[in-house]
């Protein structure tokens, strides 16, 4: 049996200004057919505009056991969001 | 540590959040999952087959094109499911070995045959149904994959039950032969769809840990009872007799009572005893041998291009 098909992620845009969102996986033997069957697989119901296929093997993910140090970063920059910055409530628009 | 990670898993399926492919989770868990993820892919697959039968000899056009569509998504759900039984690890290829060598189940409801059109209606509202009420509680599974393959499935579903109830609607407004038809129908699908629920609480040896691990949500006898108190009045609407004497609403409960299917008849089904099981075997075998030279030819292909550089 020949079974040596990649395993390819698949990501969806669902409509015009939305991010493209992964939706599951598939084996196929090249980048086209990949394609072609995750507009079958995924999309029968007009659920994408555009669809990206990404060899499974290439993605490189954080793990979630490094997950405190790899996000740290970002944990401790509380100026990043909005609610920092306390502004009087009669400013409008703001 | 071991402990440490135990906890984590623990705490994060406690607070109803969802454990991801790459978070550390015990192995029982994870065979669990793959073992119930794969019988369900392949009850998908193999759930083709039944209504399949009908395609070529649905009686309009129109019937024919919601068939087909019909059993493409169930070849859709196997893959949703198939997807993410690999996130654990699973190899798909394998899952398919062992399906088609026997060494894996698929629910017993589709080793049943399908004599008449007025099956593909029965399957869509009973079957589906069934699986309807079997799958939404699954969407809030603790396993993220499984859960998100089961909100898909479960949308594409309610089109599954809505078009067999309409064509038995349709039956129903006909000749006296179709409404025969039906009603036999009915009879002969009741009691395999309640069978689908699995064995009665008493006899389920997976349910409580799969209740703490919170990979099943509802006990087999809940579910079923979901699926009668449901079921009744749609059956009374559409003027047909579900066959069960002991059938009838209890005031007290707040529910319907309701007789038990032939459980000796479901462990022979089960062990491949039914009347189909030899057949839908055979059947996914040879589709499965008869598409070995395009997948080696497409294979072939890919690596032509390759060499060549075009991809
Ligand atoms: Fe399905
Ligand atoms: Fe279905």
């Amino acid at each position: 049996m020949s079974t040596s098909w990649p395993l390819w992620e698949v990501f969806v845009r669902g409509k015009r200004g939305l991010n493209h969102v992964h939706v599951g996986s598939l084996h196929a033997p090249d980048a086209e057919m990949a394609l072609r069957n995750a507009r079958d697989v995924y999309t029968r119901r007009n659920e994408g505009v555009s669809i990206w296929v990404v060899k499974a093997d290439d993605i490189t993910a954080s793990s979630p056991d490094e997950k405190d140090p790899f996000f740290s970063p970002s944990g401790d920059k509380v100026y990043r969001h909005p609610t920092f910055y306390s502004i009087p409530e009669d400013v409008p628009h703001l | 540590m071991a402990d440490e990670l135990e906890l984590a898993f623990e705490r994060t399926v406690q607070a109803e959040a969802r454990i991801e492919p790459r978070d550390w989770m015990p192995d029982g868990y994870r065979k669990t999952l793959i073992r119930q993820i794969a019988q369900h892919a392949h009850s998908e697959i193999i759930g083709m087959q039944p209504e399949g039968n009908w395609i070529s000899r649905a009686p309009s056009l129109r019937r024919k094109a919601i068939l087909l569509a019909k059993v493409q998504d169930e070849a859709g759900h196997g893959l949703y499911l198939y997807s993410a039984t690999e996130t654990l690890g699973a190899d798909r290829a394998d899952l398919t070995d062992k399906l088609i060598e026997g060494r894996q189940k698929y629910s017993s409801i589709f080793n049943y045959p399908t004599l008449t059109f007025a099956d593909v209606g029965v399957i869509g509202w009973l079957v589906d149904g069934a699986a309807i009420c079997n799958q939404v509680p699954l969407c809030r599974t603790s396993y993220g994959p499984y859960a998100r393959a089961m909100i898909r499935v479960c949308k594409e579903e309610s089109f599954h039950q809505r078009q067999g109830y309409e064509l038995l609607m349709t039956m129903m407004r006909g000749t006296q032969a179709q409404r025969d038809m039906v009603q036999d129908s009915v009879n002969r699908w009741w009691w395999p769809s309640l069978m689908m629920f699995g064995p009665p609480d008493s006899e389920s040896s997976n349910t409580e840990q799969s209740m703490a691990w919170r990979i099943k949500r509802n006990t087999n006898d809940e579910l079923r009872q979901k699926f009668v108190d449901m079921t009744v009045p749609q059956a009374e609407k559409l003027g047909v007799t579900l066959p069960d004497p002991l059938l009838k609403w209890n005031e007290e409960r707040g529910h319907h009572d309701f007789g038990q299917p032939d459980w000796d008849e479901f462990w022979q089904v089960v062990k491949g005893n039914g009347v189909c099981n030899e057949q839908r075997l055979a059947h996914r075998r040879k589709a499965h041998e008869d598409g070995a030279w395009v997948r080696e030819a497409a294979e072939a292909y890919a690596a032509k291009q390759v060499k060549e550089g075009v991809a």
